[in-house]
């Protein structure tokens, strides 16, 4: 049965607190950080920050709001991480989320062009000189152990929940309506985007206003590549194999063939 | 809290003023959403557009300082609201039973009250006597004759008010409270209030009319605040003026109702309820002053006047007076004021309190040991402000610091680091080495010149011990220890045993020492056989709730079990009934169920609150005359005819309704006052029976723009009272406190928290994952005043007062907007406190960017805490 988290823009106050449990649960360690002129930090994801909060000041008809965005990975459904990883070290768990296996991670990095959000972090070690990426793991060993994932848990308001994703679905809907009855224009972020995403929001304004992609896809290349050249690329090693092979049987059958004769 | 905090969700109304409770009580905020869910309305009063006002409904700005005027708009509003309607209207939008019968607004008043509204002396009430500190001191005291009932024991009322005949003001007795009140609030019209408080009017309008939408019976308003509405020189005021906004529109005692403090640390409301401050002893009884020879004079001086007070005209009639309840007809013997004053609450609850602390050495003969206590000398001030001029005067030559780093935390904050260095020694136990605790080796000092001595203790965190945390809604939950403190780190209550331990072997062997036995007489046992090397916090919390002197047997109720002639020992009478017959301490009970009528939400049987477990205090006015409650959605109690006896909540004083009263005493809800009812006019407070406007200590503007009150610096250095909170409590500091004037610090100055942070951040500062979210001190301004100092964001500016200046980055920001103030433009600056010169996360300039370094040394007129938020500054790219 596929799990989604669900994130409730309305009902966020900024406490962070997911950020710090996201790091505490995971064994995260801080990044040194500066103050640039804002409460967000740190400024942007990284191999040790799986998960932060984004904080913009929007004018509207001249009455101000200040909207909170929660950044991680999105656990899409059409993933183009997924799509692009050589070894499967990220993939599909059978929950719907994106899951990761470090282990067979081969460094690559084709996942961090590949995905939309642009969330995956690659981090080296300076002694082997090996890469690994880093991301959001929807905390799968808690949740494959009827856990939440820790920033859920953590949420002292419920901006965040989780569970089964139509039931998360059908909460993020019945909340749209009620805000819409109070005349906000509400929308559920998430429920179609990359054929569903496994992490949704309730927005009370554009998704632009949370720094959020509109209509968000797999970069065509991607696509281009995985759905199309790489197809192609294998018929045409397959073709080349196949050439190959009847190479072989022809040159082979000729050469018998000359054998018998004399 | 008068309420508690999962109380919250039965609002219709809550008004966030004075507090930013998304940012600092983050989880308070679950049951404020969950009000919302249910169609709850928010309003959130700010100088700046806040975490909290991110959520509001409706989120409107005032200048800092400005809430009295605010909250007298609205009290005007709803007061108006009230006369503009007819008889007939005024009844369905406003509780009327409440309002006459359990608040004094019918009640008359002293036909020699002068009004600040008058001409003879604007601003200022009846009674004033200026007294301008030469150094530190109080700007004027009142004597509050005239504020006072005109009959002192029989107050009469104005029928027209009992039974709503009135149509116009001049239709009610002009000495009655309801019609004293107009007359003050009248002034504060939505225009004033807007050239005062800088809130455009429609914006105030829409406040006052959504807020006063809970004065319909049925309907509750829950007002929720905090240190925005305390840390100012007329801090008290403000509450009281949310108060009397209450109890007009009949929210106290109710359900979803009440004034809540969101109370600042975890345990500040068991410090206050055990008697840590300096006025009092545990359960909030007075502390004994220098003129109390003995027990005798202290309860004839705390009772004040030997009389009931009766409320004329009402359908109640009496009034529990819970301490002095023994006033109930004249004395059997006029000469021996002792013997009768002994039978009051009050004696049983410090007799019970003197053998708790002194055991078989408390006894009637020696006044239960009352003379062993420390006492206060009459007209000195021993607040925090005051110790550290006497501090800084060499007065004070030694300290005890425990979990306070004033060195951050404190007003006016290189002035106190300087009054440190007057010490002899100190002594501080903390968790960390605080910027107190290393005062004299602070980038700004030379330790060549500090002859100070300082002991470090280190102290265990909260996991590390056990005990009982008391939270905002007088919830006393017992905790246990999850690991042992690590390194040599105690609990406090170990460090502070084995002190007085000690203490008590030095005495003993020394026949000479001045006043000995008030040591060598405690009785002190807090080590248990189990565990004899360590206190143990449940022989402590057995002392507290109580035990019979003789046999140790346990008591279970403050109304029956204690007594005033030795026979029983109680540590804080409030938590009389804290442990069962059986020894079982309900403070650790957990259960999850909610069994409150149509579930809102009491948690009875999780914790223990006092008093005796009653969750929303005064919850006797939630009912009508004959017991019925107002509210049949939220019922608090109810009077159960049939079996005599009232179900839900605990009841507030116990008997029957006041209609079905028989014969017995018509009980008045509000029991803690003499006149059994909730006082709209009250002559408690040292500058007024009713809020005022004034102006901060520094104030962008030279005239009070209600009271027309000019600012005179040249004249009045110190404060001007009438433009100033006329009993505040000026500071000196040798020097150190400078007052600044607007053409040198333009700016509105105030500080504040953040989520990230905790007080004084000596925990905080020290953790990565916290730093890695604030790093560094900041100030957050408008656009506008950015584009004139020609700073954009992160750039670093220093922020400037006339006590000193800080180095930080600069936060530019929509969410603090210019404000037009009479004729001015006037733009805030703030400033977040927790940032010193120690931690992993420093401040930017050598005095640690501290925010209180900008801070005065000026007080509450009647608590003297700090007014930490609002002052005057400048601001410059650094």
């Amino acid at each position: 049965m596929a799990k989604a988290i669900l994130f409730d823009s309305t009902k966020c106050t900024a406490c962070r607190g997911c950020q710090v449990a996201c790091k505490q649960w995971n064994n995260l360690e801080a990044d040194e950080t500066v103050n640039t002129g804002t409460y967000e930090n740190p400024p942007d994801l990284s191999p040790r920050t799986w998960l932060k909060m984004r904080f913009n000041e929007v004018e509207d008809d001249g009455k101000l709001a200040w909207l909170f965005t929660r950044r991680a990975c999105m656990h899409c459904t059409e993933a183009g991480c997924v799509k692009v990883c050589p070894t499967g070290a990220v993939y599909h768990h059978e929950e719907g989320f994106v899951a990761y296996n470090k282990d067979i991670c081969s460094g690559c990095g084709y996942c961090v062009d590949a995905c939309p959000f642009d969330v995956p972090r690659m981090v080296g070690s300076s002694l082997t000189g090996k890469k690994k990426m880093e991301k959001c793991v929807f905390c799968a060993d808690r949740v494959t152990n009827d856990q939440k994932p820790a920033c859920v848990k953590t949420c002292p308001t419920g901006a965040l929940v989780y569970g089964d994703r139509n039931e998360m679905i059908g909460l993020a809907e019945q909340r749209v309506d009620k805000l819409a009855g109070q005349g906000v224009d509400a929308q559920l972020y998430g429920k179609d985007e990359l054929n569903g995403l496994h992490v949704m929001y309730v927005l009370a304004h554009s998704p632009k206003d949370y720094k959020l992609p509109v209509n968000p896809e797999v970069s065509p290349s991607v696509t281009l590549w995985q759905d199309i050249l790489k197809i192609m690329g294998y018929a045409a090693v397959g073709a080349v194999a196949g050439g190959l092979l009847l190479n072989y049987m022809v040159a082979r059958a000729r050469m018998v063939k000359e054998k018998e004769g004399k | 809290m008068t309420n508690h905090w999962v109380d919250i969700r039965n609002a219709d109304r809550i008004l966030i003023i004075g507090s930013n409770a998304a940012e600092n009580h983050p989880i308070s905020f679950k049951w404020v959403t969950a009000a919302m869910e249910k169609g709850a309305k928010l309003i959130n009063v700010d100088p700046r557009f806040t975490r909290t006002s991110s959520k509001a409904d409706i989120y409107a700005p005032l200048r800092s300082g400005t809430d009295i005027t605010f909250v007298g708009g609205m009290v005007r509003w709803v007061l108006n609201d009230m006369q503009q309607s007819t008889p007939a209207e005024r009844a369905q939008k406003y509780n009327l039973t409440y309002l006459t019968q359990y608040t004094n607004a019918a009640l008359i008043i002293s036909s020699d009250y002068e009004g600040p509204d008058g001409s003879a002396h604007p601003g200022l009430f009846s009674g004033f006597t200026a007294t301008p500190p030469e150094k530190a001191g109080r700007l004027g005291t009142y004597a509050k004759g005239t504020w006072n009932y005109a009959s002192g024991t029989h107050p009469a009322s104005d029928p027209a008010v009992v039974n709503n005949t009135w149509t116009a003001w001049s239709d009610l007795d002009p000495k009655c409270v309801l019609r004293l009140l107009w007359e003050h609030y009248s002034r504060y019209t939505p225009e004033k209030v807007q050239e005062i408080t800088g809130c455009p009017q429609d914006k105030f309008l829409e406040v006052s009319q959504t807020y006063a939408a809970s004065g319909e019976t049925g309907k509750a308003g829950t007002i929720m605040y905090a240190m925005g509405t305390t840390q100012h020189s007329y801090g008290t005021q403000n509450i009281r003026a949310y108060a009397i906004l209450q109890t007009l529109l009949a929210n106290m005692g109710i359900a979803g109702g009440g004034i809540n403090a969101l109370r600042g640390t975890s345990n500040v409301q068991g410090s206050t309820d055990m008697g840590l401050l300096y006025h009092l002893l545990p359960g909030y009884l007075v502390v004994p002053v220098h003129t109390d020879q003995g027990i005798s004079d202290y309860l004839k001086r705390a009772r004040g006047v030997r009389s009931r007070v009766k409320p004329q005209g009402l359908a109640g009639d009496n009034s529990l007076s819970w301490w002095w309840n023994i006033n109930l007809k004249a004395p059997e013997d006029p000469t021996d004021d002792y013997t009768y004053d002994l039978k009051s609450n009050w004696a049983k609850y410090t007799v019970s309190l003197l053998k708790a602390w002194y055991g078989t050495n408390a006894i009637a003969d020696n006044g239960f040991g009352f003379n062993y206590l420390p006492k206060t000398t009459v007209g000195t001030d021993y607040s925090h402000i005051a110790v550290f001029e006497a501090m800084a005067a060499g007065i004070v030559k030694a300290a005890m610091v425990w979990g306070q780093n004033m060195a951050v935390g404190g007003p006016n904050a290189e002035g106190e680091r300087t009054a440190l260095e007057k010490l002899d020694w100190l002594m501080v136990v903390d968790l960390f080495e605080t910027e107190t605790a290393a005062f004299w080796k602070r980038p700004d000092a030379d330790p060549a010149t500090i002859d100070t001595e300082v002991f470090l203790l280190p102290a265990a965190g909260s996991y590390e011990k056990q005990g009982s945390i008391s939270n905002s809604g007088r919830w006393a939950q017992w905790r246990y220890r999850a690991i042992p403190p690590i390194g040599e780190a105690r609990p406090d209550l170990d460090i502070a045993d084995e002190l007085m331990l000690k203490l008590k072997e030095l005495y003993e062997g020394d026949e000479a020492a001045p006043y000995r036995e008030a040591i060598t007489n405690l009785a002190w046992g807090y080590r248990s056989t189990e565990h004899p090397d360590e206190a143990d916090p449940n022989l402590v919390a057995r002392e507290i709730n109580g035990y019979k002197s003789e046999t140790g047997e346990i008591l279970t109720s403050f109304i029956t079990d204690l007594k005033s002639d030795g026979t029983t020992a109680c540590g804080n009478w409030l938590f009389c009934g804290m442990f069962d017959a059986e020894g079982n301490n309900k403070a650790k009970k957990r259960d999850p169920v909610d069994s409150s009528l149509n579930q809102i939400g009491l948690y009875s049987n999780w914790s223990w609150c006092w008093p005796v477990n009653r969750r929303i205090i005064y919850n006797r006015a939630s009912v009508d005359l004959d017991g019925n409650p107002f509210d049949n959605e939220r019922p608090l109690v109810t009077w159960d005819a049939e079996n005599k006896k009232w179900l839900g909540d605990v009841i507030d004083g116990g008997g029957n309704p006041i209609n079905l009263a028989a014969g017995g005493a018509k009980n008045l809800p509000f029991i803690m006052n003499r006149e059994g009812v909730a006082r709209l006019w009250g002559t408690t407070l040292a500058e007024g029976p009713v809020p005022e406007a004034y102006e901060p200590w520094e104030s962008p503007l030279s005239e009070n723009l209600l009271t027309g009150v000019t600012a005179d610096l040249d004249g009045s250095p110190k404060g001007k009272p009438g433009f100033n909170d006329p009993c505040c409590y000026v500071g000196d500091l040798n020097g150190m406190n400078q007052r600044g004037a607007p053409d040198e610090f333009p700016c509105v100055g105030t500080t504040y928290r953040v989520t990230e942070h905790w007080q004084a951040g000596q925990m905080t500062r020290n953790h990565p994952w916290l730093n890695e979210l604030q790093p560094q001190p900041f100030a957050e301004i408008g656009e506008e005043l950015a584009d004139d100092i020609g700073v954009k964001s992160g750039d670093r500016v220093n922020v400037i007062t006339a006590r000193g200046s800080i180095e930080v980055v600069a936060v530019v920001t929509k969410r603090f907007q210019r404000m037009t103030i009479g004729d001015r433009e006037i733009d805030h600056v703030g400033v977040p406190w927790h940032w010193g010169y120690m931690g992993l996360s420093k401040g930017l300039s050598p005095n640690g960017s501290s925010g209180n370094i900008l801070t005065p040394h000026v007080g509450d007129a009647n608590t003297t805490i700090p007014e930490y938020k609002t002052f005057l500054c400048r601001i410059e790219k650094a």
